[in-house]
């Protein structure tokens, strides 16, 4: 049995991770502290990937990442190869068919943070972001992991989108979860036994760290 | 340099209509029930919340005009703000939250020791008592040398005895801070022990008969129940 997929998926699983920790974290902020026109309408186009098919969600990104859609021609004209079929392909799809995992939990943890230590930040003279790095962020910590966890998780049995958007190209964008299907399809049932328990380790892994950490806080 | 303050702002029930002003090195009291404006008030001084009119200045410096729409935010007043429950830092131990804010962490020793916590310097607020949590509160707000300190009922959560020696101390801090004190209490006591000048505050305006009203009148009311009970409580200890 050839375990490529599955570090291809572990590979893919923390790229996302990393990327929506980034980005989602500023967006969860923007959700949990600002009120501003519109902003259900933000909160809920954040959202809809969680609620759309995954097949659903790939197909809009096969337009938009295509040959003829808007993204995936800039990306032709700067790199000289295509969006879809290829490894950032795959991570720009399960980003944003992840990224209602990575906003819900952070935007939840950020409201549980006790306003009045910000009021006593600013007072104390800290600005906006010292404000969020000094003390919205040590205190949203717990948050932060278990929405680094779900997104991990979520990514790493991602199979709907990433089989529309990126196919099945072997060390590129064959993922565990494709493997498992077409070791399956073949009646390679020993091959496909062999990469399902090669998850249990590392899904089991994950929830204990984060209990752990949970109740050492 | 003394603080002068000037305001307005309507809130839900009443309208707060406010003038007062208080000199470097002494203590304003403001006290009344419950609900009549005074944390409002102090947060407007912070910058916290904004007068709808009105101006409040620190000796030259404007920090809230509303004829020239200027308004300095709280991190530019060098205010120092006790709150009314604890609002340290839950991440940092004592000292760094002390520390947050420094301007110079040797100070804060300093603080500690006038304050008495300095043997709890690596706790985190959650193992220490409730009046070292405040205690460390001051000594917080103290640590960033304000140009004013605002009290908003510091003590009140305490008991008794913690109440009294850290009244004791706002003493100590107003002879060697020489900056404009605020001092929020519903506790005619410490207003008595404490203050320069007292601030009445009902329903959002200075009422200069209501501190007589309740001692001098109505008999039996709350206030004089508390004064009684705690004459009883100082014997007893």
């Amino acid at each position: 049995m050839d375990f490529t997929p599955f570090f291809v998926s572990l590979k893919l699983a923390l790229t996302v991770t990393i990327i929506l920790i980034i980005i989602g974290a500023p967006i969860a902020y923007i959700l949990a502290f600002f009120r501003f026109r519109g902003k259900s309408l933000v909160e809920s186009l954040v959202y809809l990937p969680a609620a759309l098919p995954p097949t659903v969600i790939g197909f809009y990104l096969i337009v938009v990442m295509g040959p003829g859609g808007a993204l995936g021609e800039t990306y032709e004209t700067f790199t000289g190869s295509s969006l879809l079929f290829s490894f950032a392909g795959i991570t720009l799809a399960t980003a944003v068919y992840s990224i209602p995992f990575a906003v819900q939990p952070m935007k939840a943890a950020f409201l549980k943070l006790d306003r009045r230590l910000i009021e006593s930040a600013s007072v104390l003279g800290l600005g906006g972001w010292e404000i969020f790095f000094r003390v919205v962020l040590p205190n949203c910590l717990s948050g932060i992991l278990a929405a680094a966890v779900l997104v991990f998780l979520h990514a790493m049995g991602a199979f709907g989108v990433i089989v529309m958007v990126g196919g099945s190209i072997p060390g590129v964008t064959k993922v565990a979860s494709i493997a498992i299907y077409e070791a399956v399809e073949t009646m390679n049932y020993r091959g496909a036994a062999l990469m399902s328990l090669a998850f249990l380790p590392v899904s089991f892994l994950f929830l204990f760290l984060v209990n752990k950490l949970n109740e050492e806080r | 340099m003394s603080l002068k303050v000037s305001v307005k702002k309507r809130l839900s029930c009443f309208e707060i209509d406010i003038s007062f002003f208080c000199n470097p090195g002494s203590i304003s009291v403001m006290i009344g029930p419950s609900g009549g404006g005074k944390t409002t008030l102090v947060r407007m001084l912070a910058g916290l919340d904004m007068p709808d009119k009105g101006r409040i200045t620190l000796g030259d410096e404007i920090w809230f005009d509303s004829d020239t729409r200027r308004s300095i935010p709280p991190r530019k007043r060098k205010t120092g703000y006790v709150f009314q429950d604890y609002t340290l830092f839950p991440h940092l131990n004592l000292f760094e939250n002390a520390a947050f804010a420094a301007s110079d962490r040797k100070n804060v020793f300093e603080l500690f020791e006038i304050f008495r916590i300095d043997h709890l310097m690596q706790r985190k607020p959650h193992m220490v008592s409730g009046g070292e949590r405040q205690r460390c509160a001051v000594c917080q707000a103290l640590a960033r040398e304000p140009e004013v300190l605002l009290l908003d009922e510091p003590f009140s959560a305490l008991d008794f005895v913690s109440r009294r020696s850290l009244r004791e101390e706002m003493i100590n801090i107003k002879k060697r801070f020489d900056i404009p004190i605020i001092y929020v209490t519903h506790d005619i006591n410490e207003a008595l022990y404490l203050a320069d000048e007292i601030l009445p505050v009902v329903d959002g305006r200075l009422s200069k008969t209501w501190i007589e009203r309740p001692l001098a009148q109505s008999e039996g009311s709350e206030q004089v129940n508390r004064a009684a009970r705690e004459v009883k409580l100082a014997l007893a200890y």
